[in-house]
């Protein structure tokens, strides 16, 4: 099994803040990764640091072998990356077709694929016109991913994206992302709900003061209570 | 490109617009306290003429404030450079200008507006690279470095041309009013009119219906998000600077041949004007930059006729009042 992305002695400053404080870990192609923490942990400067949007003051990140801590963040979004930040960051003045059309950046949006996307997501077929500032939290949530995933993309970050949201939606974003790695693709997928990243994970990774503080198994963690409630402490209980 | 039937559409807010009608509103209101009603006609279309050249002038400030959040206290110099440009043209080929062929006129003024667009662009691609990519995300650096960009605009135009003021005399065809009944509208303000729609039409088509103009108006809401989309935002940005400064180039030009001169001083008294503008709009709207240069220029042109003293500050007031009732412009459409 490959690493798809390593991260090796990663630290990121914002400011005159050093958050990320030595960050190494790797994620196994065609797997899904969940990383958990409590909040301000680091998870989303984990995420942006990878993207480029804060570059690390230190360390090496590797994506498929290649080095890309120096590189800008359009280019490392080129080589294969898709981003849904927590913010969600849908472009509220542009149409949902008008997300979709930017987020299709080697052509035009194919119609099978959207299909597939619309087999999940529903509601952007049926507000495929509507600007996307009008749809609801969940739905936003949804063209967020639909914009990752318009296009085959090797890996995906995708921050926190239950968050908020609905039980019925919760399912249907489940859903997805066992569709997306059906066909192949990673993921790294932040989560503070524990039973929604024990359903999806493949491997775990735990973060704490900007270090990772415990990889391995979904399996092994979920079937450890002790262990979850040594490293994940009640903060993620408390979501449950 | 896919083109799905909509199933259903979401209920959508009732549209914000009171800006759109507030001209109009103030033109009507203007009616009664200008009186003659052939004074209010000369004075409305005045406006309108007025207006739609700032509003050339000041559409890519809109864009480049919106975009990339850059404070260009230089936009001025390109104007004054479209009109410098067009005096190269126009000048040597006077013999065209006042030929009293319509034609003629336009196979001079046609390729001066062009050649005022095209170099005032380019200068936009240095002074992009050169003054403002060193100081991305530095308010302050780049308020000194292009207002002393417009300085040394300022001077290098009066180390060329001189310090006189230049003569600028429309052609012929242009000259005159239409005369219906009694009411005259000058030629000119029709033609700056056209032209106006025509560049607001140009810019709008462009931002709603391409790829490119999406990005910008993605990048006006979220530009982290357009760069982790795959885009480069710079170049981008690049490219709606040049025709930004494009566009103040032919507004350049335009508004010489309003006034018949040009002088280099025009960069700096415009710079102050087209700000007031894009302030009053909403940073980065291009429809609150359209109805904001309307105002400015309708409270240029009524004030001017009613309270002739109070013609240095209204426009100050006209934006003060703005921004009492709408803080962030007309039009907001940035989180800023
Ligand atoms: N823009 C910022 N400026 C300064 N500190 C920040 C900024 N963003 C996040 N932080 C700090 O970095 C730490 C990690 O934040 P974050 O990565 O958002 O945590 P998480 O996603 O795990 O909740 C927190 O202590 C937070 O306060
Ligand atoms: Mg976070």
């Amino acid at each position: 099994m490959t690493d798809l992305l390593k991260l090796s002695g990663v630290h990121t400053n914002i400011g005159r803040y050093h958050i990320l404080q030595g960050v190494n870990f790797a994620v196994a192609e065609g797997k899904t990764t969940m990383l958990l923490g409590r909040n301000g942990a680091g998870k989303t400067t984990t995420l942006r640091t990878i993207m480029g949007l804060w570059p690390p003051s230190r360390g090496q990140i590797a994506l498929a072998g290649q080095r890309i801590e120096q590189m800008a963040t359009p280019d490392i979004a080129q080589l294969g990356v898709g981003y849904v930040p927590e913010s969600m960051a849908v472009f509220a003045d542009l149409t949902v077709k008008e997300n979709l059309i930017l987020a299709a950046r080697d052509g035009p949006l194919d119609t099978a694929r959207l299909e597939w996307i619309f087999g999940f997501f529903p509601a952007l077929r049926k507000f495929w016109l509507s600007r996307a500032g009008l749809l609801s939290g969940g739905q936003k949530q949804m063209l967020s991913i639909a914009r990752a995933i318009v296009e085959p993309r090797k890996l995906l970050l995708i921050d926190e994206p239950t968050k908020g949201l609905a039980p019925a939606i919760i399912g249907s974003l489940i859903e997805c992302f066992a569709e997306i790695k059906r066909r192949g693709a990673t993921i790294l997928l932040v989560e503070q709900n524990f039973h929604v990243a024990q359903m999806i994970g493949d491997a775990v990774l735990v973060m704490d003061n900007g270090m990772i503080v415990h990889r391995g198994e979904m399996a092994a963690l979920a079937d450890d209570t002790p262990m979850q409630e040594r490293l994940l402490g009640l903060s993620l209980e408390a979501h449950q | 490109m896919t083109d799905l039937a909509a199933t259903d559409a979401l209920p959508k807010p009732p549209r914000d617009l009171l800006p759109v009608f507030l001209p109009a509103i103030l033109a009507v209101a203007m009616l009664p306290l200008v009186g003659s009603g052939s004074s209010w006609v000369t004075l409305t279309v005045a406006s309108l003429a007025m207006g739609m050249m700032i509003f050339i002038m000041a559409s890519g400030l809109t864009l480049v404030f919106g975009l990339m959040d850059v404070l260009n206290f230089g936009h001025g110099a390109f104007i004054a450079v479209g009109a410098y440009v067009a005096t190269l043209v126009l000048l040597p080929l006077a013999g065209w200008v006042q030929a009293d062929s319509l034609w003629l006129n336009l196979a001079v003024l046609a390729p001066a507006a062009l050649a005022a667009m095209a170099v005032s662009g380019a200068l936009g691609l240095v002074v992009e690279r050169v003054l403002i990519l060193p100081v991305y995300g530095q308010h302050l650096k780049q308020i000194l470095m292009t207002t002393g960009g417009l300085i040394v605009a300022e001077q290098a135009l009066y180390a060329l041309w001189g310090p006189q003021i230049i003569p600028l005399p429309l052609p012929t065809s242009l000259r005159g009013s239409f005369i219906i009944g009694d009411i005259a509208i000058a030629k000119y303000r029709l033609l700056a009119m056209l032209v106006g729609l025509v560049v607001f039409a140009g810019i709008q088509l462009v931002l709603a219906r391409t790829k490119i103009g999406l990005l910008i108006r993605a990048g006006v809401e979220n530009r982290e998000m357009v760069e982790a989309l795959g885009y480069h935002i710079k170049r981008l940005f690049l490219g709606v600077f040049m025709v930004g400064s494009g566009l103040a180039g032919l507004g350049g030009i335009m508004w010489a041949l309003y006034r018949e001169q040009v002088h280099a001083s025009m960069g700096n008294d415009l710079t102050v004007l087209v700000f007031i503008v894009v302030i009053i709009g909403g940073l980065g709207s291009i429809g609150g930059c359209f109805i904001g240069a309307l105002l400015v220029a309708m409270v240029a042109n009524y004030g001017g006729f009613l309270v002739p003293k109070l013609a240095l500050v209204s426009n100050i007031l006209l934006m003060v009042a703005i921004l009492m009732w709408r803080p962030r412009g007309l039009y907001a459409v940035t989180s800023r």
